[in-house]
């Protein structure tokens, strides 16, 4: 169902990936300490970055907010039971909305799960993100038959992605 | 975080160049000196304002895969249950949340394979069913946080 395949990466991409995943040097050249690393030249190492950039197996290249440093407090999973014949077309305007900042079609298991939309919104405080969470019901309308909302009180772990030797997100 | 750490933090939500010398290219752009420019980033990185910077790879692209999984913990077995699924390589980060299903995270492994192994892990470790959604799709729109100075 996913709509993405697996890109081919060669070892030398993949120890490049090994090599900045858990983020750049902080150097004037940080590519070139990146080469220096994985024993390629620099312009390879850019190149392959480029590629890997161009092919989205890299989404951007750049700084991960931590959103409660920026004084987002209120981090709320607004989860939606939709119509399965409509959820497409729904989730992508609700994926449009300028605070959502992820949005994704996942599966019901019912008898215990039955939201099939998932929209992440983030606030000052939960007032606004029930603000926010009721714009996303008035788009849904009738398509909408039943909506929880998962605030998270800690964040237990956050690593990122790590892969070993062979690849290895952020979410 | 002050206004021009504000500033640097919303650039750098937008991407950062693959040239010789990018921090040099963003220092112009923005007005600095390339050498203030990497030293208010390594104090974002430092202090957690900024939790990481770099590429941010797909792994689904790799052939990897992610889910989105959670467990609903008895109280009493919280701080326990956090400790063996936060233990496991494959869970990228976690979250409690107010809900029944208190404890959520994400699973990202190198093959669609390794996201059941990982599942079947936890519930064995933990003895508590594993409820696993994996993304049917994404609808995606990358949005950037506005940092904002207090």
């Amino acid at each position: 169902m996913n709509d993405v395949r697996g890109i081919a990466l060669d070892a030398a991409d993949r120890r490049i990936v090994v090599a900045t995943q858990a983020g750049l040097p902080l150097t004037p050249e940080p590519y070139h300490a990146v080469a220096r690393a994985v024993g390629l030249a620099p312009e390879e190492v850019m190149r392959r970055l480029q590629r890997m950039l161009d092919l989205g197996v890299i989404r951007r290249i750049g700084a991960v907010p931590n959103h409660y440093a920026l004084g987002v407090r209120a981090n709320g999973m607004s989860v939606w039971d939709v119509d399965d014949a409509r959820v497409n077309e729904l989730g992508a305007r609700v994926g449009a909305l300028s605070f959502v900042s992820h949005c994704y079609h996942r599966p019901r298991v019912p008898p215990h799960w039955r939201y099939n939309l998932f929209a992440m919104v983030h606030g000052r405080e939960r007032g606004e993100v029930e603000v926010k969470v009721a714009e996303i019901a008035d788009l849904l309308g009738v398509a909408c038959r039943a909506q929880d909302v998962l605030y998270s009180t800690r964040i237990l772990k956050k690593t990122g992605l790590r892969i070993k030797t062979v690849l290895s997100a952020e979410c | 975080m002050d206004e021009l750490d504000c500033t640097i933090v919303n650039r750098l939500q937008e991407g950062f160049p693959v040239v010789a010398r990018p921090f040099a290219a963003v220092a112009s752009e923005l007005g600095l000196d390339e050498d203030d420019l990497i030293a208010r980033v390594g104090r974002l990185v430092d202090k957690g304002a900024l939790s990481r910077f770099g590429p941010m790879y797909q792994v689904e692209r790799m052939g990897g895969a992610f889910s989105l999984a959670a467990l609903r913990v008895p109280r009493a077995a919280f701080d326990r249950v956090t400790r063996i699924v936060n233990a496991l390589p494959e869970v990228a980060h976690s979250y409690e949340r107010a809900h029944d299903y208190n404890m959520w995270f994400v699973l990202a492994t190198e093959t669609p394979a390794g996201i059941a192994a990982a599942v079947a892990k936890i519930e064995q470790a933990t003895g508590l069913p594993v409820l696993n959604l994996p993304k049917l799709r994404e609808f995606f729109v990358d949005l950037k946080l506005t940092a904002d100075a207090p």
